[in-house]
């Protein structure tokens, strides 16, 4: 089977720095992937590639046959990719429920007029989209907050608002970047659950950005390891650990550490 | 003291009493108007009841009932007593849909734009043009003035105009926001206040600063009905009642479309956009569709709005699109509250109130003491320089007052609230 998605020999530079150099990447349907690497690694740039906001010097990215490049971000969401930011970006002075709701403006599909004249068309749509955005949130665990102000949330629910935000658009490929940032262990442990109910439920595909090397290990089918924007080396997560080019990404050389008179880099 | 107020409000927590409260507000207030026609403050009082009107916590059906008995019978009845009071409404009528038009635009989609009147004038100089003899000039023949009857049909046509001119604004400016976007939309409503001064030749479109006169006003096709009523009124008498029901109508019709669009996926996108554009995009919003709609929608009032315009001044001349009359209908919304309808309607009618009548009766009362010759402590008020008058402080006191707001409310007068729905409901 063909996987959901395909970057090949993708390289993106920001004046003299290289970014992202020739990266090859596959995401099979139906996994939790993950994307790990040290700060500055090319990881998020991955993201805004697939998403539309950069746009890379070569290579191609397709999406169930599809050639992402050079397609704008809302477009990209309307094909079914959908990401949260690294930064909480909600819209902060409006409710969550009015979050989710901006999340599935590219299923509503309703033209102006409808709106303007108040169809029974509209009535309808817009029904069923507070109906589905209730049960979204409902399921990042939100029902209950759905009138506060999103900027009034705290901070563990804004991430999983924005979530529930992404899954708005009805994404049958959800990126999330750093979507246990700031939360704790059990936060994050809980999380994790509900990415792994997503999967199985909803037949959704994950891929993650994580600094949190206990969840990605626990979570992820396949985890692709970036270093200074190349590939240093992907599989199984137990393989990865082992993998010496990645221990010596994360923690320096042997025998730069007694140099340096550190334990570790 | 506290004891007072606490049963007060209980009082005016119930429907009936606080209903009551406020009818008797209402009538008490016109009856003072219609005794004392001349008097500034009782007139300010009738306004202010309109205003606990809105406020006042009553069933929904009862504050329509009370609304159209206001607008539609005291207003016009006040009027036909001291007409000065109907064109003050018939203005804060036309600003109150200007700055509805730019809530969509600044307040919702978060777009600023200081060339807004721009709009406004394209709308009243495509009636005026073909509305006065002027089209004349450009055509040839003596087919115009058009008959009256087309002022209706070009109500729709300067919403269609003005949405173009909103489309041809914000084409090139897409990619811009913040500081860049404000300066661009300067610039525009400088454009075309410049080109209606300056298109008098080769071709005279515009009849430069001279303005074009006169224009036709809308037919008064209901006279057949009042002469069967038995009404005996010249037109002297029956336009300013006309035209304030026509205003009337549309600031109705711009509120009417100003909420649907609000309380839609159109109204949530660009409220998304106004809060972050990039993670807006990245949910799906189509930012250019959306940004041009928004500047469409915006200008489509300020053109509707443009003809009515016109046809009440019968005159017009770019004089009266400057760049101040963009920073005042800016400072209209600002005043009453961003993104918020009642707002923009309070701070339109705070605006147009101070200029019209609070500092203009004032200058109209020190004139009087002027001519009268009075003198405060030895200094004959005859001697005052009348760079003085108060009228001419109409810049600063608005600049003072935006100050203040920006200090104490930033948030406007009347914020706009957040729709709220229990998920029960839904």
């Amino acid at each position: 089977m063909a996987p959901l998605l395909e970057a090949r020999g993708i390289t993106k530079r920001f004046g003299g720095l290289t970014a992202l150099d020739e990266v090859n990447f596959d995401l099979d349907e139906g996994h939790i992937a993950s994307i790990i690497g040290p700060n500055g690694a090319g990881k998020t740039t991955f993201f805004n590639v697939f998403t539309g906001i950069y746009v890379p010097e070569a290579g191609t990215v397709s999406f169930r046959g599809q050639a992402l490049l050079g397609r704008r971000p809302d477009e990209i969401t309307a094909l079914g990719i959908c990401r949260t930011f690294q930064n909480i970006r909600l819209f902060g002075n409006m409710t969550a429920m009015e979050n989710v709701l901006v999340g599935m403006h590219a299923r509503v599909g309703l033209p102006f007029w409808d709106v303007l004249i108040r169809s029974p068309r509209w009535r309808i749509r817009e029904r069923a989209l507070w109906d589905k955005g209730a049960e979204l949130l409902g399921v990042v665990g939100l029902r209950d907050k759905a009138n506060e102000l999103a900027r009034n949330l705290p901070y563990g629910d804004q991430r999983r608002l924005e979530l529930g935000r992404a899954l708005g658009s009805a994404p049958a490929l959800l990126l999330l970047d750093e979507p246990t940032a700031g939360m704790t262990q059990g936060e994050a442990r809980s999380l994790m659950e509900l990415l792994r109910r997503l999967t199985a439920n909803r037949g959704l595909t994950i891929l993650l950005i994580e600094h949190n090397m206990r969840v990605v290990m626990e979570v992820s089918d396949h985890v692709t390891v970036l270093d200074y924007g190349e590939k240093i080396a992907e599989g199984r997560p137990a393989d990865v650990q082992k993998n010496s080019r990645v221990i010596e990404a994360y923690l320096g050389r042997k025998r730069w550490a007694p140099a340096s008179g550190r334990a570790s880099g | 003291m506290t004891a007072v107020t606490g049963a007060l409000r209980a009082w005016l927590d119930r429907p009936l009493p606080a209903t009551a409260t406020v009818a008797a507000l209402l009538l008490a207030t016109a009856w003072g108007v219609s005794y004392f026609p001349r008097s500034i403050v009782l007139f300010m009082l009738f306004q202010g009841s309109i205003l606990t009107l809105y406020l006042a916590r009553i069933p929904g059906w009862v504050k329509g009932v009370l609304t159209a008995g206001t607008l539609g019978v005291l207003m016009p009845v006040l009027g036909s007593i001291n007409a000065y009071y109907l064109e003050i409404a018939i203005q804060v009528g036309i600003f109150a849909a200007l700055a509805l038009g730019l809530n969509i635009v600044v307040g919702l989609a978060g777009l600023l734009d200081l060339g807004y009147v721009a709009f406004f004038a394209v709308g009243a100089y495509s009636w005026a043009i073909v509305g006065s003899p002027q089209a004349n000039l450009i055509f040839g023949g003596s087919a115009f003035p058009l008959p009256p009857w087309w002022f209706f049909a070009f109500l729709f046509v300067a919403v269609a105009v003005a949405a173009g001119a909103g489309l041809l604004l914000g084409l090139p400016v897409l990619r811009l926001h913040g500081d860049y976007l404000a300066i661009v939309t300067l610039g525009f409503g400088e454009v075309i206040r410049v080109l209606a001064n300056n298109l008098d030749k080769p071709i005279n479109f515009t009849n430069g600063p001279k303005g074009i006169t006169p224009i036709s006003r809308p037919p008064i096709f209901f006279e057949p009905v009042l002469r069967a009523l038995g009404v005996e009124a010249g037109p002297v008498a029956i336009y300013p009642l006309y035209l304030y029901f026509l205003v009337l109508l549309i600031v109705g019709v711009t509120v009417l479309v100003n909420r649907r669009l609000e309380d839609s996926h159109i109204g949530r996108a660009w409220e998304a956009i106004r809060e972050d554009q990039t993670a807006a995009q990245a949910m799906g919003v189509p930012l250019v569709r959306m940004k041009l709609l928004a500047f469409a929608c915006g200008a489509s009032f300020a053109g509707a709005v443009g003809v009515l315009f016109a046809a009440k001044q019968v005159f017009i001349n770019p004089e009266s699109f400057t760049f101040m009359e963009s920073i005042g209908v800016l400072a209209m919304i600002i005043l009453g509250g961003m993104g918020s309808i009642p707002g923009a309607i309070l701070g339109a009618a705070v605006v147009t109130i101070l200029n019209l009548q609070v500092l203009k009766g004032m200058s109209l009362w020190l004139n009087e003491l002027r001519n009268a010759g009075v003198s405060i402590f030895g200094f004959n008020l005859a001697d005052l320089p009348t760079q003085l008058e108060p009228a001419k402080y109409e810049r600063m006191v608005f600049g003072l007052i935006l100050v203040l707001m920006m200090i104490f409310r930033p948030q406007g007068i009347l914020p706009a609230k957040r729709r709220v729905r229990e998920l029960e409901d839904i």
